[in-house]
């Protein structure tokens, strides 16, 4: 990479407000949420495009933030974590995780989030199997994933 | 350094020709320069905003499904789950639903990957990629656009536009199936996709097969005629030995060679029954590696 690299100039949309972003090409959009727009909900756990603990929504679907440009979201609609709450009030999933005993260390929690408010998105009466593979992109080593899957699934019955 | 976004494929050629590599999802481009596997290029002309390349519908001699079509659309697409199941197979086994949200076929083709999942496939269809240049356009078979794990014929200005791929034909069936040790994220260790089209009694009229993962690139599997004229049973037994025999792996982490040479016998077994299944009417849903419990457990 040249070190004379000169900074990209674009909008990114971020949980409905636009903000202002001068950054390297090869920055990814992980870094661009946590360090530019300042929000650190969305968290790096492999940086590998593995883990998922960085998903957030493009255009409303859930993409690896660490491993997509975030000069390449111009244009589109970025959604994390912090634009699921609504309000003061938590989403229902966040409250079901909570309540379903679906958050332990809670590093993998947002990208879980991100992932299964997708899959509901588009399918509002999953199986038990489509949330698994909802979900298949997102690692979590604390629960176990059974009492995320059952969160998810309440989610989806309420 | 330089970022454009095309927003015609004239733009992204003339980029190109400027030395720019393409980018659209980046699952591969991005992924790998961030292992340190090669750098992010200098240039990069971002070339998914063009909307004339992520359609599915007729082509030349058939369908033409455009270069940026993701994994995701190939997996629930109605006309390719019906017709060009294998191709739905595979795309349904790639990543996870973020990879194929945007990972499309056309950098799936263009990684050139000998582990790739949607290869096999297309090469069962006889699929060819439609590339255009500066000079225009030209048809490539895919068994002369790759060229060796990572490499294809393809100039450095050239931009996959679309695959073709011929119309199936009636009593046919297909089917992709791999050898994964997890169910998300993981790359074959081995793959077979089969294509197969049924005599009226039931026995197999013609055949093809090819091979992931097994050779420096996605191969068809030779001597298929040897199917024909078979029943369900026989047939998947010979395509096991014709796949055995012909592959040519390596040991890595993954797998040891003679592993992926037994391994891809059964699987390519496993792709002829499906695909016989599939000719016959039998409804088996897309992934195949899912519906028959095949993979990890």
């Amino acid at each position: 990479m040249s070190e004379s690299a000169t900074p990209q100039n674009f909008d990114l949309e971020v949980n409905g407000i636009s903000y202002p972003i001068s950054a390297d090409q090869g920055k990814n959009l992980l870094s661009v949420i946590r360090e530019d727009v300042g929000l650190t909900g969305t968290k790096e756990g492999c940086d590998d495009c593995e883990c998922g603990a960085c998903m957030v929504l493009l255009d409303g679907q859930p993409v690896n933030s660490c491993s997509y440009l975030a000069v390449q979201a111009q244009g589109r609609t970025v959604t994390t974590i912090e634009g699921v709450m609504q309000g003061e009030e938590m989403h229902a999933l966040q409250r079901n995780l909570l309540d379903e005993g679906g958050v332990q260390c809670g590093f993998c929690t947002p990208g879980m989030i991100m992932s299964a408010h997708a899959l509901l998105d588009r399918n509002s009466n999953p199986t038990p199997e489509d949330v698994k593979i909802g979900l298949s992109g997102n690692l979590c080593r604390c629960t176990g994933y059974a009492k995320i899957l059952a969160a998810v699934e309440k989610t989806a019955a309420e | 350094m330089s970022f454009t976004i095309a927003a015609t494929v004239e733009e992204a050629v003339e980029a190109m020709a400027n030395g720019a590599r393409p980018i659209a999802g980046g699952t591969d481009l991005v992924v790998g320069a961030r292992h340190g596997k090669s750098a992010l290029p200098d240039d990069l002309v971002a070339i998914d905003r063009l909307a004339e390349l992520a359609e599915i519908g007729p082509g030349p001699g058939g369908h033409r499904v455009g270069a940026l079509v993701t994994h995701a659309q190939l997996m629930i697409d109605p006309f390719i789950v019906e017709n060009y199941t294998a191709l739905a197979d595979a795309a349904a086994l790639v990543g996870s639903p973020s990879t194929r949200n945007v990972g499309t076929l056309g950098g799936n083709v263009m990684n050139a990957s000998p582990a790739m999942d949607t290869g096999a496939p297309l090469l069962v269809f006889g699929a060819t990629a439609r590339v255009a240049g500066p000079g225009g356009e030209r048809t490539v078979p895919l068994d002369e656009l790759w060229t060796g794990p990572g490499t294809t014929s393809a100039a450095a200005n050239e931009l996959l536009i679309a695959l073709n791929l011929p119309m199936p034909s009636d009593r046919c069936g297909s089917a992709y199936v791999r050898l994964e040790y997890r169910r998300a994220m993981e790359i074959a260790v081995v793959g077979a996709a089969a294509g197969v089209t049924l005599a009226e009694d039931g026995t197999v009229a013609s055949a093809s097969v090819a091979l992931s993962a097994v050779a420096p690139t996605i191969v068809a599997v030779a001597g298929t005629d040897a199917l024909n004229g078979l029943a369900l049973a026989d047939a998947a037994a010979t395509a096991a030995e014709l796949a055995s025999d012909q592959a040519s792996p390596i040991s890595d982490l993954r797998a040891s060679d003679s592993y992926r040479r037994h391994c891809v016998g059964v699987m390519a077994k496993r792709a002829v029954d499906a695909a016989c299944r599939r000719a016959a009417g039998e409804s088996i849903s897309v992934p195949v590696n899912r519906a028959l419990g095949i993979g990890a457990a």
